[in-house]
């Protein structure tokens, strides 16, 4: 029992990084029907960006672990976005109205671009860090077993929630949120009406890679390591949340991101931990045949 | 910060905004560029620190900003601005103490692609040049039609006498045996991704089935690889109609990351189940492909007769190469020949079919599943067959030899040769396979200009080098193959 | 007569949105049966449903081929035009652009070709009849052209052919299938009136040569009046009114639907 509250607190945690990632699959799917293959390689740049920031921090001086962990999080959300946005500009928004599988091939050729643009300007080898939020409380013991939360871990938690909730609002209630709706649903009359859709991709893209961002940075304090390859798997199990909460649900994003988060961590904990990606894989199968919309989707006619 | 370099306009340029887009665009790169590039994380010992790196960012956003505004120059028909700037960058280059090799070789680069965008302009702006290329255009379109069916038939010639040359010594075998299994490889997936329009991500997959069946049956069972190659075939056919079937039915992107995700999967598996392939280990010892039961060998196993004994020649450890070189052409030759055959069937009609319009093929009563299920088995096939060389060529497999980024070149192969052409993928393998192989200090970039390429052949020639494409059959000629 | 196809009851619910509500009508084997009504109608999802794309919420499809009887509703889109021979076009032309017109043509006669090639095996062994099979299918597709006068375009990719061209190579790719009921989209949409002459001449020509039944969504009401036999109306949905082209026209339903509530007693003076 103890064990399992264990493994349950850590799956969620795991869940969080995962949803957060899955948000970004989700709306850019949602607004151009792209699966951007080169998002989980954006959010190990996100991971790399904290790395280097957290490293200034200690340069600089600033030893507040709340200060340092605010400054790197806008710094990384930040340049982050910037590579989505070049993304966008440079490798699917030139391929707009070109044949099908031109955006997913050419996603494919940035995937492998960032991981050995990376590779090369960081080197491959993995780059350890000892987070800056350390500790934790017990939350309570039985048995000879104490079961942990360490403070990272209600940070992480935190900060999902508060984001997802402030994205659900500005996609609810803003202007940006009703263009990137409109979008969705027909991006020729969007246009027609006068919103400006290059400028709503943009700033979906942006916006998905600033969460990509904070996902790499909890990815990178909570294992306290990095390296150029962590986007690929890290990726596909995004993808898998998204498409188990319902590839284009904001919602089903977190939901599935948590799903998966338990499926990997209980099949470690309770099977064997070299087949928890074989595991996250299986379940992507089962969906993709028992229920392709997903948990929170809505079916997808094609129009005729 | 538009991307259309080859659009034609040839207006007044705009000086500043020229400027203001160049300056942005360098700016965006220093973005992109100022804490990836800039702060090098490296291990001093104590904990990570920094090497810094600006002065190779600065000039990285200097070539930038020079780059884009001369295009900006050409675009604007202010031709002498790109010529001058092309020739500084080459100069630099050549001349300047740049910090590294790579900046050394993108600015050379940067100044000859400037040269060329330069007279092209300048050329087309004047009358009697523009009749020229317009003149120049139509002839190579008629060189096109005329030499085009020949070109095929050139590459298999030189194909066939490439061992009997004298300069074939180990190095060139092995390096035409590794470009001709690309093609190979490079022809299995064109069914799939060419023909059929299926992005299969974990080609790799099946070429890991062949090949670990072979090394299998043939180190634990004793089977020759004559008889391994149909089982590993079928095998790995069996391995795509069992993975294809679930998700052929779905949108053509979700096939993708499941190919991708299976890929992956076959590995993982090849790694922890230890008692059956051996693990990180690999499995050793895989017996050579043989000739008529004749191995290519010094000397002759018990009971058996070697190469060289029964056509009394001396030994050279070449036979082998040339002999496995012969095989794996014509493994390839096989699968060209196949896909030549299955192109005018009609599986082959409705696989581009369905590549061009999934609802009008149901309409016409075409059942759109088990076509690409066909399609996708067929193209496993041949990765089967490919991964059986594999094995039987390095006489060792483990799961390094199948890793994404694997599947990632084969489909760059297909991409860049221009998707469905069969001699654009010898071509594309020659260029992405036997080019870095010969140019080793590409080494660590070779797969940054792999990613960076498959984008802008997307953005620029979406067809690939060999866009055109022979019609199955004509009316004139009427009748079946 | 026996019916050609018997459409009962049939409704098709989009989450709360009702695009088709309780249609029934049939159509007849050698005639032209044109479903027309403002747009938004559902004429279109009416043929949605009929050619398998849609599976209907409610109702019966029947079509009557030779001595079987089909239900639609139950049958795959695939497999409604392989067994049941419905075929149809489309609104927006849907050719295989990069294919030549006689590629078009032969993939619309894929699975009597792909039994002839011994379901691709025998055909890659080069054995077995499928070169006759095919020639035969060249023949057919080259009669075809020759009707739709595209004789001279037979391989030339479909995507470079003129719209109309395009318009009518899609009718003949349909006819190669070989169909019992023939399912038109808007095939006079963007002709011009020649072009639209010449189709009215080739969809008569169907009907009357190749006894085909024809169902037809058209705007253009000169091509319906001049050569349907019987005309279904549809408005939000629902029929309001069914008869030969002379009792819909004088139909006060009919031109309520057409001209609003307001003008219709001018439409009536006139």
């Amino acid at each position: 029992m103890e064990y399992f509250l264990q493994q349950l607190i850590n799956a969620v945690t795991l869940g969080s990084i995962y949803g957060l990632i899955a948000i970004g699959y989700t709306m850019v799917y949602g607004i151009i029907g792209m699966i951007n293959f080169a998002h989980g390689d954006v959010f190990m740049i996100g991971g790399f960006m904290s790395l280097i920031g957290f490293l200034l921090c200690a340069m600089l001086g600033i030893s507040s672990a709340p200060l340092a962990v605010v400054l790197v999080l806008l710094l990384a959300m930040a340049f982050t976005a910037v590579f989505g946005w070049t993304i966008e500009r440079v490798a699917y928004r030139p391929l707009r109205g070109s044949f099908r599988l031109a955006p997913l091939i050419s996603a494919i050729g940035v995937s492998i671009a960032l991981q050995n643009y990376v590779q090369l300007a960081q080197g491959a080898r993995p780059k350890p860090h000892t987070s800056l939020v350390q500790g934790g409380f017990t939350l309570y013991s039985a048995n000879g077993f104490d079961v942990r939360v360490s403070w990272l871990q209600i940070v992480i938690v935190v900060l999902t929630v508060a984001l997802m909730a402030g994205f659900t609002l500005v996609i609810g209630r803003t202007a940006l949120g009703r263009q990137q709706r409109a979008c969705e649903q027909d991006m020729k009359m969007a246009s027609l009406l006068g919103v400006n859709v290059d400028r709503t991709i943009s700033l979906t893209f942006m916006m998905g890679a600033a969460l990509a961002a904070v996902a790499g940075m909890m990815f990178m304090m909570y294992y306290g390591v990095i390296d150029f390859f962590v986007g690929f798997l890290a990726g596909i199990k995004a993808f898998t949340a998204a498409v188990l909460g319902g590839i284009g649900s904001l919602p089903g994003a977190i939901l599935g991101g948590l799903l998966i988060g338990l499926i990997e961590v209980f099949w470690a904990a309770y099977f064997s931990s070299e087949y928890k990606d074989v595991a996250a894989f299986g379940v992507l199968v089962l969906v993709l045949i028992f229920r392709p919309t997903g948990l929170l989707g809505r079916p997808e006619l094609e129009k005729v | 910060m538009s991307l259309a370099i080859s659009g034609s306009s040839t207006g007044v340029l705009d000086w500043p905004a020229a400027f203001k887009d160049a300056l942005v665009t360098a700016l965006v790169a220093g973005a992109l560029g100022l804490f990836i590039v800039g702060f090098r994380t490296a291990d001093f010992g104590k904990g990570l620190g920094f090497e810094y790196q600006f002065v190779d960012l600065a000039i990285a956003c200097g070539v930038i900003f020079a780059g884009r505004f001369a295009l900006s120059c050409a675009r604007g028909g202010t031709s002498v601005v790109t010529l001058l700037l092309g020739a500084g960058l080459l100069a630099i280059a050549l001349l300047a103490p740049l910090p590294s090799a790579f900046l050394r070789t993108v600015s050379g680069l940067a100044g000859v692609a400037l040269l060329v965008a330069g007279t092209w302009t300048s050329v087309r702006g004047t009358s009697a040049g523009g009749g020229r290329i317009a003149a120049l255009s139509a002839a190579s379109d008629v060189l096109g039609t005329r030499v085009f069916p020949w070109f095929g038939a050139a590459l298999l010639g030189v194909a066939v006498v490439l061992p009997f040359m004298p300069f074939a010594d180990q190095k060139v075998m092995d390096l035409g045996i590794l470009i001709l299994t690309y093609v190979m490889l490079g022809w299995g997936l064109n069914i799939v991704v060419g023909l059929a329009g299926l992005l299969d991500l974990g080609y790799v997959a099946f070429y890991a089935v062949g090949a670990y069946a072979y090394a299998m049956l043939s180190t634990q069972h004793g089977w020759s690889f004559w008889m391994c190659l149909p089982v590993a075939g079928m095998l790995a056919a069996t391995f795509g109609v069992v993975l294809g079937f679930p998700v052929l039915r779905l949108r053509g992107d979700y096939l993708a990351i499941v190919t991708l995700g299976f890929g992956e999967i076959i590995r993982i598996v090849l790694l922890n189940w230890t008692d059956f392939t051996q693990g990180p280990a690999g499995i050793g010892g895989i017996p050579s492909a043989t000739l008529f039961g004749r191995v290519f060998a010094e000397n002759a196993p018990a009971g058996g007769q070697t190469f060289h004994e029964w056509m009394e020649i001396p030994f050279s450890a070449n036979h082998r190469l040339i002999f496995l070189y012969f095989v794996v052409l014509a493994l390839a030759l096989l699968t060209n020949f196949v896909t030549h055959r299955l192109r005018r069937l009609p599986v082959g009609r409705a696989w581009e079919a369905l590549r061009e319009d999934e609802v009008a093929c149901q309409a016409l009563g075409i059942n759109p599943t088990n076509t690409k299920l066909t399609a996708f088995a067929i193209g496993a096939m041949f990765a089967g067959f490919a991964g059986t060389f594999f094995a039987a060529k390095q006489r060792f497999v483990s799961p390094e030899s199948f890793v994404f980024i694997e599947s990632a070149i084969i489909l760059a192969i297909v991409v860049l040769g221009g998707m469905g052409s069969q001699v654009g993928v010898v071509l594309a393998s020659i260029i992405l396979i036997g080019l870095p192989e010969w140019f080793r200090d590409l080494g660590l970039y070779r797969m940054l200009v792999f990613g960076v390429a498959m984008v802008l052949i997307m953005v620029f020639k979406p067809r690939g080098l060999i866009s055109r494409r022979e019609p199955t059959i004509r009316l004139e000629t009427g009748g079946g193959p | 007569m026996t019916p050609l196809i018997e459409v009962e009851h049939l409704t098709m619910r989009f989450g709360g949105l009702t695009a088709v509500d309780d249609v029934s009508f049939t159509a007849f084997p050698g005639q032209i049966t044109a479903i027309i009504g403002p747009n938004g109608a559902g004429k279109t999802t009416v043929f949605n449903c009929i050619t398998g794309f849609y599976r209907p919420t409610e109702g019966r499809l029947t079509l009557r081929g030779g001595d079987r009887e089909y239900l639609l509703e139950r049958m795959v889109g695939f497999r409604i035009a392989a067994r049941a021979r419905v075929a149809r076009t489309f609104q927006n032309i849907r050719l295989f652009a990069g294919m030549t017109v006689l590629e078009n043509l032969l993939v619309a006669q894929h699975n009597a070709l792909m039994r002839a090639s011994g379901y691709t095996l025998l055909g890659v062994l080069g054995i077995g009849a499928y070169g006759r099979a095919e020639r035969g299918a060249v023949e057919r597709a080259r009669a075809w052209l020759e009707r739709v006068k595209l004789i001279g375009q037979a391989d030339r990719p479909a995507g470079e052919l003129p719209y109309g061209s395009q318009r009518r190579l899609e009718i003949a790719r349909a006819m190669c299938t070989g169909p019992a009921l023939l399912c038109l989209d808007e095939p006079a949409a963007g002709l011009n009136p020649p072009e639209s002459a010449e189709l009215n001449e080739l969809l008569i020509s169907i009907r009357d040569q190749d006894r085909v039944g024809i169902l037809l969504i058209e705007h253009d009401m000169s091509v319906v009046m001049s050569i349907s036999d019987r005309v279904v109306v549809l408005d939000y949905g629902r029929k309001i009114a069914d008869g030969t082209p002379a009792e819909v026209r004088a139909n006060p339903a009919v031109i309520r639907a057409y001209l609003g509530d307001e003008e219709a007693p001018e439409a009536a003076h006139g």
